[in-house]
């Protein structure tokens, strides 16, 4: 540094304004990067939407797939779709929210608990086609579930299992020490604690959890592929409701199914300009499903914040 | 919340003996859902090496390393996984080369430059763009991005690693400006206020001090970033082809290890053929590689953490 020749003031504003200058520029580039980056996705999805038009109407919603494109509708998909999104939530939200429960307010801090917590943060960056094989060795071939909407359900449940646990535990983390000690001050055991105080204040982070994995596990094509979803689906599977005793019929579970991703799947593939007109409105109707689902999220966050004055 | 507790008239079910042994069964409920995480580790691990072991019964593991030819689905069988590792590395770096700058600078930009207006509503947006289903992204590379490159090199086959490759890394600059993002916020204000001090610009700042002390957490967003470009399947299912080719460019269609397993998922082979167990071997090859990126993200965010 001191080897350096003495430099007049006039440089040192010289350089001053240079680097002034390069701040400037760097603003302009960011927000155009940053403006290119969502204009490029928002004129994308324009697309879809507008490519996918024609087809918008009641007869897409109400017809079985078809082999003329424009008779095909989205019927099987999108209860395949419902039903499984019903088994992933049966069994990802008690899970999800018991692991939370015990890792926040029963675990011991000690190696075992460790090691499910690494478990819990790496399986949230396994690739969801890994899944798909993990269900398709485990439901499919060891359990004998069969290519069936059980083993989609129990397949997506466990993709968005560490995406509840871990709002459920941040959730449970935002209720202040002061309420549990005031309920163990009474004489309240650890699990009524939980349960009649702790879990109350936590559910609208527990719903926000679970539908953010929801809006995640609604657009999974690769897992269910590979357990083997058919694309081609001219039924729906049997009621879970009937008109006799019991009233529920479990057969469901055990039927064969296909679902919106699979279907948008099926008709890109396809050569048919036609098909591509039904890929463009199921892909809209999917973004669409999808997006709503993380602004109810957003909306039962807000509104949950709002309420509680701690 | 519930006033239950207090008024309940005295029972044997309200005995402090009753509510504890009560609280010991719950208690062991909750482990064993926890244990459930524990479990699907294990069982991805015991599933991918047990079905494999019928592929490799077959299959000699040096031919598999060194074989140049992937074709388990033809008479002639070739059982070679470089080209199939070849197709998700040369789609990995593409996306990697969109992704890394553009999330980088959109990471700086949001956290150093931006007014707090524009980043609490540019925030939500990006943390909203992950939701989008990869299969919509598949549409777009296919019947978008695909023809609109074809204009610009109108030798580009229709099926292509560049323009899969262009679409994940759009897919994941959101991902990675916001988990960059937020790695840089956490860099404490003094030292901004230190690096203002000696007479610092904003950009000097921001890339002299910030990005430095941030690293640790770039590299993990980097990591993140890598391994779902890796994982990634149905957009290079649908734009890149399904034909195993082992190139390294991008202008070239060639299947990647995901798109292979979705290619025989579709087909109908019987469950005992080898074709079938092939798929088992294929994703412990793409589970080894998104553990080897972890790890070496495991070292490289030990190595460059600044602790405050």
């Amino acid at each position: 540094m001191s080897a350096v020749a003495p430099v007049t003031l006039a440089e040192i504003r010289k350089g001053l304004a240079w680097r002034k200058q390069l701040d400037k520029v760097f603003v302009i580039v960011g927000l155009l990067i940053l403006l290119l980056c969502l204009g490029l996705l928002a004129v994308l999805f324009l697309d879809l939407v507008i490519q996918g038009a024609p087809r918008f109407g009641w007869d897409f919603f109400t017809s079985f797939p078809s082999r003329k494109a424009e008779r095909a509708g989205i019927l099987s998909p999108m209860v395949g779709t419902t039903l499984i999104m019903l088994v992933t939530v049966l069994a990802a939200l008690p899970v999800g929210v018991a692991a939370a429960i015990y890792l926040e307010e029963y675990a011991p801090k000690n190696w075992f608990t460790g090691i499910i917590e690494i478990n819990v943060t790496n399986l949230a960056g396994v690739p969801s086609i890994v899944y798909g094989l993990l269900a398709l060795g485990l439901f499919v071939y060891q359990f004998d579930f069969g290519q069936s909407i059980l083993s989609a359900g129990l397949t997506l449940a466990l993709l968005i299992l560490p995406i509840v646990i871990v709002a459920t535990r941040e959730s449970l983390r935002s209720v202040p020490k002061a309420i549990r000690e005031a309920a163990y001050g009474l004489g309240a055991t650890r699990w009524e604690v939980t349960k009649d105080h702790v879990l109350p204040y936590s559910t609208g982070g527990i719903l926000t959890g679970l539908i953010l994995g929801l809006s995640r596990a609604i657009g999974e094509t690769a897992p269910i592929i590979t357990i083997g979803a058919l694309s081609f689906i001219a039924f729906l599977p049997p009621s879970p409701v009937t008109g006799e005793f019991p009233f529920l019929n479990f057969e469901w579970l055990k039927s064969e199914f296909t679902a919106m991703p699979i279907q948008m799947f099926n008709w890109i593939s396809r050569p048919d300009q036609a098909f591509q007109v039904n890929a463009a409105a199921a892909g809209a109707i999917l973004l669409g499903m999808s997006l709503a689902m993380n602004a109810v999220a957003i909306w039962i966050r807000y509104r949950f914040r709002k309420k509680i004055n701690w | 919340m519930s006033q239950s507790t207090a008024v309940r008239s005295p029972s044997a079910f309200s005995s402090l003996g009753y509510r504890k042994g009560r609280d010991r069964v719950i208690e062991l409920f909750l482990l064993a859902a926890g244990l459930v995480a524990v479990f699907t580790t294990v069982a991805i691990v015991f599933i991918l090496f047990y079905e494999s072991s019928f592929f490799f019964e077959h299959v000699s593991i040096k031919d598999f390393l060194t074989d140049t030819m992937w074709t388990p689905l033809f008479a002639d069988a070739r059982y070679g996984i470089m080209p199939l590792v070849a197709g998700t590395l040369t789609v990995t770096g593409v996306a990697l080369l969109v992704a890394i700058p553009l999330g980088t600078i959109i990471a700086i930009y949001l956290s150093e430059f931006a007014p707090h207006q524009v980043r609490e509503t540019v925030k939500p947006i990006l943390e909203l763009l992950g939701a989008v289903p990869t299969v919509v992204y598949g549409y777009f590379a296919l019947l978008i991005v695909t023809p609109a490159l074809q204009k610009i090199f109108p030798e580009l086959p229709g099926f292509n690693m560049l323009s899969a490759g262009l679409v994940i890394g759009l897919m994941i600059v959101p991902y990675v400006a916001s988990v960059s993002e937020d790695a840089m916020r956490a860099v404490p204000r003094y030292m901004r206020e230190g690096s203002y001090a000696m007479g610092a610009t904003r950009l000097q700042t921001a890339l002299k001090v910030v990005v430095p002390g941030a690293f640790s957490g770039l590299a993990a967003a980097y990591i993140l970033g890598i391994s779902r470009a890796v994982g990634e399947t149905m957009v290079v299912a649908i734009a890149a082809g399904m034909q195993p080719n082992l190139t390294f460019n991008p202008t070239e269609p060639a299947a990647t290890i995901t798109a292979y397993i979705v290619q025989v998922s579709l087909g109908d082979l019987p469950h005992d053929s080898v074709g079938y167990q092939s798929i088992f071997a294929a994703g412990l090859v793409l589970m080894l590689m998104t553990l080897v990126f972890n790890v070496i993200g495991f070292f490289l965010t030990r190595k460059f953490r600044e602790a405050y």
